[in-house]
């Protein structure tokens, strides 16, 4: 097997003044694969995105290892952190309206990218941008190059955004809730597109999200969260064979179009489920 | 219970030359004790059509009914007897220094109802909260706690019509089977006529008879439950929304 592009062991997060920690002993490792991380809000799945990243100032992170390829994230200094953060591992956050600089044009801050990391002229990294829109599949990218966040539509500004996170050709990408702020309509589109450039660039995917559906399509592997812990790791086409009750009831909570409008079956929450799991990968 | 009828609405923000017409001309019936949706993209129009027959926004055109009796003659006193509305964000729409006592209380005290008390037990019960939450404020709730207490505020004057904005968007999937759930069988119990927008087509299918799809202020087709998998719609946006939401829930 190829060497992984993260190794996370024992990860536990912390705020400051909290009675409890947020995130408990998770652990996984992610190759060149797709990775769903699901739970409820308040489950610990962000936190976990943005402590890769180092973006949680207010947070004591511990871990028994953190290894992204050859850097130990633990014991990054900020100036590394800098040098990782929108170049080897980036994040697409999920309102493109807040996520967005509202007074720079789309595509100057998609060029921003590129100018930060790499040596290059500024119309070399406009050509870039521009490229890069392309590839994101807007089909007039000079038009939206200049237009400015407000003027762009949401399943438009997100694909900016990808285009802005895939540019410096990463290793490894968090998506988190890339998509709930977008229309049905939109919202396939715009993962299928980041789903075959994550996929031909060979780049990692940590799908943060709160819906099942999603994470059934587009992930390889599923890590279900709950109360800060991992309560269990499947292969996201194996979902419905799901073990664990609260993987089981939050797929049955689920409403399906065609369904028999029975009253949902609602979550019987145990106090186990918070405790530590004998067995989970 | 009463019915709602909806006849050439007409609504525009601004004035003049910069005047947006975000609905040019609806019109729409909701019989007694349905339960109709409103589905469509952002921007669509939905909820401001909500906002019309609540009358939270008075500058419309055209006519809606409840009961045969439209809603811009009634007083306020009157109107909030016939129609209620609960609010997508439980987070916002509760006052967050009052507590759901008051909340609860205020309506009835100004309706001048009695019994207030009773009304007051009977609302939490209703929602399927205990009596002794009436102390809490808003911060001392879940989500789902809090979105049941705003309806409960909905139910304490005893509506006919309730007016759902994405009440379970800002909710877990969890929680809004909970709300789903107590919804069904509050319209069971006291035959409520719901108007309800969402944006989520496996919601309205769990809980609507039928549902308008909107685009751009207008109503392009009313759909029956049955036309989202027996593939009756006719109008092309109708058919890539109902297309799209099933593509998204069946696995490619």
């Amino acid at each position: 097997m190829e060497t992984p592009i993260l190794e996370v062991e024992d990860l536990s997060i912390h705020y400051r003044g909290a009675p409890q920690p947020a995130v408990r002993n998770v652990s996984f490792t992610l190759g060149r694969e797709r990775l769903g991380i699901v739970g409820e809000s308040g489950s610990g799945k962000s936190t976990v995105g943005r402590a890769l990243l180092k973006l949680l100032p207010t947070a004591d992170i511990t871990a028994k290892r953190l290894q992204f390829g050859e850097t130990d994230l633990l014991n990054a200094t900020e100036k590394q952190m800098l040098d990782i953060r929108g170049n080897r591992m980036s994040m697409i956050l999920q309102d493109p309206k807040f996520s967005l600089n509202p007074i720079r044009r789309c595509g100057e801050q998609i060029a921003e990218a590129y100018l930060t990391h790499f040596r290059c002229s500024k119309r070399e990294a406009k050509e870039r941008a521009l490229a890069m829109l392309e590839a994101v599949q807007i089909r007039d990218p000079h038009l939206v190059y200049n237009r400015y966040p407000h003027e762009v539509s949401g399943g438009m500004g997100q694909r900016i955004m990808i285009a802005m996170m895939l540019l410096a050709e990463p290793r490894l990408v968090i998506a988190d809730e890339p998509t709930s702020a977008l229309d049905v309509t939109v919202r396939l589109e715009v993962l299928k597109i980041l789903d075959d450039l994550v996929r031909e660039k060979g780049i990692g995917l940590i799908m943060i999200s709160h819906d099942l559906n999603l994470v059934r399509n587009f992930c390889d592997r599923v890590l279900i969260m709950y109360a800060g812990r991992v309560v269990e790791t499947l292969n996201a086409a194996e979902l419905d064979r799901a073990q664990h009750p609260y993987t089981r009831g939050l797929l049955a909570a689920q409403p399906r179009i065609g369904g028999n409008r029975q009253p949902l079956p609602v979550l019987d929450r145990r106090p186990e489920w918070s405790q530590p799991m004998e067995g989970t990968a | 219970m009463k019915p709602v009828k909806v006849e050439n609405l007409s609504m525009s923000f601004g004035v003049g030359e910069a005047a947006v017409k975000v609905l040019p001309d609806v019109s729409f019936d909701v019989a007694a004790g349905e339960c109709f949706g409103l589905v469509g993209e952002s921007g669509s129009g939905k909820s401001t059509i909500l906002l019309c027959v609540a009358m939270l926004l008075s500058t419309w055109g055209g006519r809606i009914s409840i009961g045969g009796q439209p809603v811009r003659d009634m007083s306020v006193m009157e109107r909030c007897r016939n129609l209620q509305m609960v609010f997508q964000d439980p987070y916002g729409s509760l006052h967050p220094r009052q507590s759901v006592r008051t909340a609860l209380s205020e309506p009835i005290r100004i309706h001048k109802l009695g019994d207030m008390d009773d009304r007051m037990a009977q609302a939490m019960t209703d929602v399927g909260l205990p009596v002794s939450f009436l102390d809490r404020f808003p911060h001392q709730l879940s989500g789902g706690q809090r979105q049941r207490v705003a309806i409960a505020r909905a139910l304490i004057l005893e509506p006919h019509v309730l007016l759902l904005d994405e009440p379970t968007s800002a909710l877990d999937v969890s929680v809004q089977a909970e709300i789903l759930n107590l919804l069904q069988r509050l319209r069971e119990e006291k035959g409520f006529t719901y108007l309800m927008v969402s944006h989520d087509l496996a919601v309205v299918d769990h809980m609507c008879d039928r549902f308008a799809v909107m685009q751009h202020g207008v109503v392009t087709e009313v759909l029956g439950r049955d036309a989202i998998l027996g593939g009756t719609a006719t109008h092309p946006y109708a058919r890539q929304l109902i297309e799209a939401s099933l593509a998204y829930e069946n696995a490619m």
